[in-house]
């Protein structure tokens, strides 16, 4: 006994930093798990005031990228709505207002802080539950998918980001409506990689692929990305497919989080669906 | 003595401020950050007690962590820098040990030593901090590349700082 209290003594040092070490890899790994709720991160309303503080200042050096994708984006809206477009027949307008129910909802956010060095990004947004924003939302920016609403507090919201090693986005080529699975591998935040399309679709370089809309989180048919190389690994019977992002990472200033107003009859009837499966 | 012990927790919050805000948005080509925050480890006196550094550590690397979102990964590599700080210093020593209240800075044990000691600091911090982020070995020459390039680039900026802050030393 004696000589186990020498001994820890004379290691205590050591003993210490196993004690720390294994807390530091305690708070990783409860982390690591995707959607898991935690506290201590940047929505916190500390350390997201500092990063609101500091976003309101640098703001104002990239007005001008950001009036160019905004206004780039209003030429767009206005081009497909009706007053663009010319009558070539019949005098009657139809209003069909019970046909269309309004089913995804947008959001207007500011990222306070963003990064794309990292293996998992992260996004903040100055909005909250406050604003109505929910866990599992969608979030889009000017040119598709951004990423999915992590964790919420009042009024700040945490994103996981597109590029995020464990983050899988449900896509499909505009083309050919073959859908199959978007993942970043890691490396440059302006390519990302795309799964599970079989290997007798015909591929071209420059195809535009879109959201398949399948996870019921973003509406179907946004552009995300375009194809720049695709091959068939030997014996394989996928494509291996790498896409470059139609969004700029580095440039994001605002963004757009979606509210699917079905989601909860959708989820409500796949839920459901297992409970016969069992 | 008094006015030391209480710059010390002004320096934390500085060191912290200056990473989160700035640095963590200068990136080289992507994927290379430097991280200068670790300085406030590597200045810590000699004398301070071994099990204070490492609290400290894993509160300085915990509060990078919060701000990146990168829970536990900083406060890991600080608190690995932390325990290997005191190896460190023995191997650099000088024939007859350190001279008492001697800071471990340029200006107090000369450039030679605090470049080496720096860049011994910095490469462990580093090599630690981006195996844990990747946390596994297969792309081990890639994460390698980074944690060197990386490594660098921190070195020029903990450098520099050492040249700014050894001026304000000795207008004193």
């Amino acid at each position: 006994m004696r000589n186990l209290i020498a001994f820890i003594r004379k290691y205590s040092f050591f003993f210490l930093f196993l004690g720390v070490e294994a807390l530091a890899f305690y708070l990783i790994f409860r982390n690591n798990h995707f959607q898991s709720a935690s506290f201590l991160n940047s929505t916190n309303e500390v350390t997201g005031g500092v990063y609101t503080k500091y976003a309101n200042l640098s703001d104002y050096l990239h007005l001008k990228e950001v009036n160019d994708v905004l206004s780039d984006e209003n030429r767009r809206l206005r081009d497909s709505q009706l007053q663009s477009f010319e009558r070539l027949f019949g005098e009657n307008i139809i209003v069909k207002d019970t046909v269309f129910k309004r089913k995804y909802l947008y959001t207007k956010a500011k990222v306070i802080k963003n990064s794309t060095d990292r293996q998992n990004n992260y996004l903040t947004l100055s909005i909250g539950s406050k604003n109505g924003i929910e866990n599992g939302m969608g979030v889009i920016g000017p040119n598709g998918v951004v990423g999915v609403v992590k964790n919420v507090s009042d009024h700040y919201t945490s994103v996981v980001s597109v590029l995020h090693r464990e983050a899988k986005i449900s896509v499909k080529l505009k083309k050919s409506q073959y859908f199959g699975s978007m993942q970043w591998n890691g490396e440059d935040y302006k390519m990302i990689g795309l799964k599970d399309i079989p290997n007798h679709v015909q591929l071209n370089e420059g195809d535009t692929v879109v959201t398949s809309g399948f996870s019921s989180i973003f509406p179907e048919g946004l552009n995300t990305a375009v194809i720049r190389t695709f091959e068939v690994p030997e014996g394989e019977n996928f494509y291996e497919i790498e896409m470059q992002l139609l969004n700029d990472f580095k440039q994001l200033s605002y963004v757009y989080v979606v509210k699917n107003n079905a989601l909860f009859e959708v989820k409500a009837l796949e839920s459901g669906r297992e409970e016969i499966d069992d | 003595m008094i006015k030391k012990v209480i710059s010390y927790p002004l320096q934390f919050i500085l060191f912290v401020l200056l990473q989160v805000l700035i640095l963590n948005n200068v990136q080289l080509g992507g994927t290379v950050n430097p991280f200068l925050y670790i300085l406030f480890i590597l200045w810590l006196p000699i004398e301070t007690n071994k099990a204070l550094v490492m609290g400290v550590a894993f509160l300085l690397g915990l509060s990078i962590d919060v701000f990146n979102d990168t829970m536990g990964m900083h406060a890991s590599a600080c608190v690995f820098l932390a325990f290997v700080r005191p190896s460190i210093l023995n191997i650099l020593a000088p024939r007859d040990g350190y001279e008492l209240n001697i800071p471990p800075t340029a200006g107090g044990l000369g450039w030679f030593w605090f470049l080496r000691y720096a860049a011994i600091g910095i490469l462990i911090h580093h090599f630690f901090l981006f195996f844990v982020e990747v946390f596994r070995f297969t792309d081990f020459v890639d994460t390698l590349g980074r944690v060197f390039a990386s490594s660098i680039f921190s070195l020029v900026l903990i450098a520099l700082a050492q040249v700014f802050s050894s001026n304000v030393e000795d207008k004193r």
